[in-house]
């Protein structure tokens, strides 16, 4: 057989890394996603580096000014705290429904749903009434004497963190009902017949078997609390400031879009970073696409 | 071999095995087990056999305590364990499917029911080494189940159900995901650890061929009652009623004045008629007409007319059986006065 020539054979290679003909009919959506996507989220990280002029001041700012730091310790601390709570919640809500009669299932995933389509703004003015100065919690405590002075909930973390359990609970529940459903129960009769006592198999068999799930249900409510802005801005009035309240005030009222910006940037930074970590630990596919491990 | 859970058996008065009484379970109008009264003797192979629906593996349920037990009692050793549950019995078992830990490997698998009783590191270690010898797993004994094939699972299962040392074994329909080949190879080894264990073994399957091969005694169940108890060869040679004889095995059925007899197709003895011309009528020699010739390599199955209409079955050795004769051959039929077995009237 002759030797083909080295060049050409590259070139030939070099053909299959270019698009075929399908490529060209999902082409205008990739034109679509990289302008009104990739393009604005490009131009974010442009200005964290330019303005007001151009260097890493933005970001420098972050270790020198105690405001800043304060509230991404806040926000931090809040995301948590809603991820831990929530997904506790969500777990016990899911184990209840999964093994719930059927119609009592239905009826549950309903209500679940239906929580879905009230809207936040909603959600946040309601909890606004129960849990007022004047609310219903407060003054029904107070008709039968259990408190004699209303308990401060909003205006501080825990009326942020009631509205956003409140907000998060269902997307926690979601993730785990899928993981739960996959567990097989002749695993965990085998577990009994084997002499584990409940606990036993719910801490060796059942949490294990639903660790995707738990992972899911927490990377959703974290990622979906860090970006929170009508929850903390309503409940917590000014005085918890939340890194998506901080960024509008920057954009709208101060000016500083450069500042805006790099805590924008951060925040992408720290999602995709998050993911990243977790691809080390499992597949991440097993987390989203609810393929078998 | 070392039994680390069996000191509160040895403790006891003598073995007396398992004893089922009057044990019945209703799903609300619907009886799946009826009043089933048995003793399993200690370090027997005991199979339930039957078909879908006869309350077998209800029955197994009731016996492990997954199943909760509408009327009567389960004794083990004379002591009563109906109110014992589940994870207290110490009963081990094989699911069907295997249900083994997804999560863990063979190793943890097999160690769990010992880890769950908090035994001492080194004796789980000695313990599971002996256990994957057992079912010849030890190179194996890292991987993850998803990672074996069906036969593999299903030795992991027999291990991690034997690790304990159970008094009792339950099998649910082991063998059922296997294909025919691997089946039969993996019947041999259950027998053998049986022999090796000495654990007593309750196997459920509706597969007849595994009741006759493994097992010391089979019970055989129809609508959630006992149809008949035996060994395998009484089961075989002495049906009791026209079910017993039709699910275990095949047979012919013949309708004569006293009531109604079950005869085996290899029992009966076919000649050309031709060859017995002149000779004199015995008892239950008779003339019919070839029907039909199957070949299933070992033996030929010939489906006969006689005279009045009524088709029998006989099976012939197609090596020592001389040769094969033809659809619409006169043949003579004959068998002895043993062969054909009185049936009791079924049960309704």
């Amino acid at each position: 057989m002759a030797h083909t020539p080295a060049i050409p054979l590259q070139a030939r290679n070099m053909w299959r890394y270019l698009p075929r003909g399908g490529w060209l009919l999902v082409a205008p959506l990739m034109v679509l996603v990289l302008g009104l996507f990739l393009g604005p989220l490009t131009n974010i990280m442009v200005i964290s580096v330019t303005d007001p002029k151009p260097g890493l001041g933005n970001y420098a700012a972050l270790f020198q000014s105690d405001a800043l730091g304060g509230i991404l310790w806040t926000t931090l601390r809040v995301c948590v705290l809603t991820t831990a709570i929530s997904v506790t919640l969500g777990y016990c809500i899911a184990h209840a429904m999964i093994h719930a009669l059927a119609r009592e299932r239905n009826w549950m995933l309903s209500l679940l749903l239906v929580s879905f389509w009230i809207s936040v703004l909603v959600r946040t003015f309601s909890w606004l009434m129960l849990l007022g100065r004047n609310g219903l919690v407060n003054n029904g405590l107070e008709a039968i004497g259990l408190i004699t002075q209303p308990i401060e909930f909003m205006r501080n973390e825990l009326g942020v963190l009631i509205g956003m359990v409140h907000y998060m609970v269902p997307y926690a529940v979601l993730p785990l009902l899928a993981s739960m459903q996959t567990i097989d129960a002749r695993v965990l009769a085998a577990s009994r017949n084997l002499g584990a006592s409940p606990a036993q198999t719910f801490w060796r068999v059942y949490l294990p078997l639903t660790r995707p799930g738990l992972v899911a249900a927490a990377l959703l409510v974290f990622i979906l609390s860090l970006g929170f802005y009508v929850t903390p801005a309503i409940l917590g009035g000014g005085k918890v400031l939340m890194v998506a309240e901080y960024i509008s005030v920057q954009i709208l009222v101060t000016l500083r879009w450069g500042t805006a910006a790099m805590l924008a940037v951060l925040m992408l930074g720290g999602v995709l970073g998050l993911l990243f970590v977790m691809s080390r630990f499992m597949k991440l596919s097993t987390v989203f696409g609810g393929t078998k491990p | 071999m070392t039994q680390p859970s069996a000191q509160t058996h040895q403790g006891s008065a003598p073995y007396e095995g398992l004893r089922l009484n009057g044990l019945t379970k209703r799903f609300g109008r619907f009886t799946a087990v009826d009043g089933v009264d048995l003793h399993i003797r200690r370090g027997e192979f005991l199979t339930l056999l039957g078909p879908s629906g006869s309350g077998k593996t209800t029955l197994l349920m009731m016996i492990a305590g997954f199943q909760d037990i509408s009327a009567g009692d389960i004794a083990l050793d004379g002591h009563s364990i109906t109110t014992v549950p589940a994870e207290k019995r110490n009963f081990g078992m094989v699911f069907q499917g295997y249900a083994l830990f997804p999560h863990m490997s063979v190793r943890d698998n097999i160690a769990y029911p010992l880890s769950v009783r908090k035994r001492p590191h080194a004796e789980i270690t000695a313990r599971v080494d002996e256990m994957l010898e057992l079912v010849q797993l030890t190179k194996f004994d890292t991987r993850l189940p998803g990672q074996l094939s069906g036969g593999q699972q299903q030795r992991v299962a027999l291990a991690r159900a034997l690790c304990f040392a159970p008094p009792v074994l339950l099998l649910d329909e082991p063998l059922g995901a296997l294909d025919k080949k691997l089946r039969i190879e993996v019947q041999a080894q259950l027998k053998a650890i049986h022999q090796r264990v000495g654990t007593t073994f309750i196997y459920v399957t509706h597969d007849q061929e595994e009741a006759l091969s493994m097992s010391d005694r089979v019970v055989i169940m129809q609508n959630g009652r006992i149809e008949q108890l035996g060994t395998p060869q009484e089961l075989y040679q002495r049906p009791a009623t026209q079910f017993a004889a039709s699910f275990l095995g095949k047979s012919n059925f013949l309708h004569c004045s006293d009531g109604l007899y079950a005869l085996r197709p290899e029992k009966i003895d076919i000649c050309p008629a031709t060859q017995t011309a002149g000779a004199p009528l015995g008892p239950h020699r008779t003339t019919a007409v070839v029907h039909s010739v199957t070949y299933f390599g070992s033996i030929l199955s010939y489906t006969v007319a006689l005279p009045d209409g009524t088709t029998l079955q006989v099976d012939v050795d197609a090596w020592r059986g001389g040769p094969t004769l033809d659809r619409g051959a006169q043949v003579t039929l004959d068998w002895p006065d043993e062969a054909a077995v009185k049936l009791a009237p079924d049960t309704p």
